[in-house]
């Protein structure tokens, strides 16, 4: 295992060894010591190795990760695992803002609470939130799952296009077009599935379904151009 | 003895207005259109060149040489752009345009040793094969965006406006949504796309700092990012556009064009390039940065002239889009097929419109081929074809802009200056802050 200090080393050398160094060399195991809030740590891997960041992250952890396990042991800041394509992020603390936001694949697991627009304008990634997500969570999105156990708050799912929410507890509100469906045992598949994949203890018949009405996906001038 | 019909149009209520009642009253619905504004604005027409004469000599129109080489990207990039013409294209999605145009452009953009730029929908594999030098834009949308593109791009272009439209998203019509461009954008096919006018994970001007370091960390800092802003408070958003480290900075007036988007827009919202050139300039100028980070300037800009007072303004480079479109043939009366000039005024007469007044790339039945991903329509556009004219139009550009570089007496287009320039409008002197032909005088700032 290779471990690097951000207190010795920038950021940008970390990324330099995590892009070039660590595919040459086969590294198949790094240590981030002292982030401290710092931004961009490991954006913009391409390659298949563990990544344990010891301490909380700042702005895009993981941002565009492809391959990469990513695991941040503290909290992080907006847009953690943003435009993820593969491979997995898990935050052990709290996400702010836009976390996953526009991830076309991969798995990104949130054990605390995300903050506001979680899964925001998603393209097919997966997202299980441990705790709450904050207001506009999964606005615009397109494709892929997001999973909360706790309560949404307001404006849940506006805009929705193809994605699918699964919502343990409370909705404050629904955004425009967005609705709550009947579970399927498809759904209950993946709900446990997803559920499993983050080692989160609950059991699916709890979650409902929030997807699209798909009213809007047409121009349509009796929609009271809620749009 | 008959009465004389006596007809009084209304300034206020002129038949456009009337129509535009009528049409809002019938639907219900705003008109949504491509291309950009149809009304007079002040713009680079309204200056002219002082060349030399007893006072400063030209060179020489044929013989001494003129350099146009162009380069952008140098405050951070380890690999900046290197361009042999300061004429660029600008950013048009695949899904506004057909595969068979974006690869036109990549092929005449590599011939005359310019960059293309794709758009919102990502990169198609043919205008990356195509182009040479390719700027990728990371749009509000993020449609198609990935780090595979960002790595295969030259340099990347953080589209926060566009002239057409500064403060809305993107619109693509269901009509053109099929199932490529529906691929490429994640999107159900046929749906009326509109996209997001506030990028997903950033907001303000510090959190644009940290998208652009995260995007330089993706690419080990060697691609120049530039940042795109549609032209409103020009000289505030350069500013902070510049302080959020961009290398280069497109500022986008209000005569830029869209490939669809509400007329209200296109008509009303922003301001005219010319006014926004000048804020821009001065923006660097009071950062102390001209120079050091590059500016493009795009929105109406048609010809060579237009480029040279660009040039002389301030601007860097300037990138074209609508200009590019009409050199593949937007708003002729023919295409060509197998050499052979096909009529093309049946398609028009179905758009309600005629060659020289089309403005209907929103509905995807461009009687060119140009704005189209119908099967049919696309193949009126050859890739062949299109390079050459595109290739000859920019080329024509080129050679006006040396012309008129050397009848001011520069051997380098880029020392092209302010002085070089009047203005025919007090209008035009007061938004470019150039005096008025034969006057000294600059409204606002000197005394006639
Ligand atoms: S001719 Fe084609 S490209 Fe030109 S305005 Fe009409 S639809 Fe648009």
């Amino acid at each position: 295992m290779e471990s690097l200090d951000l207190h010795k080393i920038s950021v940008r050398d970390l990324n330099h060894f995590l892009h070039k160094e660590a595919p040459a060399k086969g590294v198949k195991q790094v240590e981030v010591l002292n982030p401290d809030g710092a931004h961009n740590i490991a954006a913009g891997m391409d390659y298949a190795t563990t990544i344990d960041i010891q301490g909380h992250g700042g702005y895009y952890v993981g941002g565009m990760n492809k391959h990469a396990d990513i695991t941040v042991h503290g909290n992080v800041g907006w847009g953690v695992a943003e435009n993820m394509m593969s491979g997995s992020v898990r935050v052990k603390g709290f996400a702010s803002e836009s976390a996953g936001a526009s991830g076309h694949g991969g798995t990104l697991i949130i054990e605390g609470d995300a903050s506001l627009r979680c899964g925001i304008s998603m393209k097919g990634i997966d997202i299980v939130v441990g705790g709450n997500v904050g207001n506009f969570s999964c606005f615009m999105a397109q494709a892929g799952r997001l999973v909360v156990c706790g309560d949404a708050g307001d404006g849940l799912g506006d805009s929705l296009y193809e994605a699918v929410i699964y919502v343990k507890g409370k909705i404050k509100s629904l955004g425009a077009d967005a609705r709550v469906e009947e579970m399927t045992d498809a759904d209950y598949a993946a709900v446990k599935e997803l559920l499993d994949r983050a080692g989160f203890k609950h059991d699916p018949k709890e979650f409902k379904r929030v997807a699209s009405a798909k009213t809007l996906y047409n121009w349509n001038a009796d929609a009271n151009q809620e749009y | 003895m008959s009465k004389k019909l006596v007809l009084e149009e209304s300034a206020g209520y002129n038949q456009k207005v009337i129509e535009y009642i009528h049409r809002a009253s019938a639907t219900g619905l705003y008109e949504i259109r491509g291309m950009g504004a149809k009304r007079h604005l002040p713009s680079f027409d309204d200056l002219v060149f002082l060349a030399g004469s007893a006072s400063r000599y030209p060179l020489e129109g044929y013989r001494e040489k003129c350099v146009t080489k162009t380069i952008l990207g140098t405050r951070f990039a380890k690999k900046p752009i290197e361009l042999e013409t300061p004429i660029t294209i600008a950013g048009m999605s695949f899904g506004a345009l057909s595969a068979n145009v974006k690869e036109a452009l990549g092929r005449a953009a590599t011939e005359v040793g310019t960059s293309t730029t794709t758009g919102d929908g990502g990169m198609t594999p043919e205008e990356r094969q195509s182009s040479k030098t390719l700027v990728y834009q990371c749009l509000p949308s993020r449609y198609g965006f990935n780090p595979d593109d960002l790595r295969k791009a030259d340099a990347i272009e953080l589209v926060i406006g566009q002239g057409a439209k500064p403060g809305g998203g993107g619109m693509l019509l269901g009509q053109k949504v099929t199932q490529r461009v529906a691929g490429m954008r994640t999107l159900p096919v046929g749906v009326d796309q509109r996209s997001a006018c506030r990028h997903p994970d950033w907001t303000g001007p510090d959190d644009l700092a940290i998208k652009i370091q995260e995007l330089r960390e993706i690419t080990d800092w060697e691609k120049p990012i530039y940042i795109k802003v549609g032209a409103t408070r020009t000289f505030n958003d350069v500013k902070l556009a510049v302080h959020a480290g961009a290398d280069v900075i497109v500022v986008d007036g209000m005569q830029g064009g869209t490939a669809a988007t509400q007329t209200v827009f296109i008509e009303h919202v922003g301001i005219p390039t010319l006014a926004a050139l000048r804020q821009a300039v001065d923006a660097l100028d009071d950062m102390n940065m001209r120079g050091k980070v590059q500016l493009i300037v795009s929105g109406g800009i048609r010809t060579g002239a237009d480029v040279a007072k660009a040039l002389a303004m301030g601007a860097d480079a300037v990138a074209i889009g609508q200009g590019i479109l009409y050199s593949l043939g937007c708003n002729s009366a023919t295409y060509v097929k197998n050499g052979e000039h096909l009529s093309a005024e049946a398609e028009y007469a179905a758009l309600n419109t005629a060659p020289g007044y089309c403005h209907h790339c929103q509905s995807g039945k461009c009687p060119v081929g140009v704005t189209t991903q119908d099967e049919i329509l696309e193949q009126r556009l050859e890739p062949l074809v299109g390079a050459k004219r595109v290739k000859n139009y920019l080329k024509t550009l080129n050679m006006e802009l040396t012309t008129v570089a050397r009848a001011c007496g520069k051997s380098n287009v880029h020392h092209l200056e302010r002085e070089d320039l009047v203005a025919l409008t007090i209008e035009a002197a007061a938004m470019a802050r150039i005096p008025l032909a034969g006057t000294d005088w600059i409204p606002g700032h000197s005394r006639f």
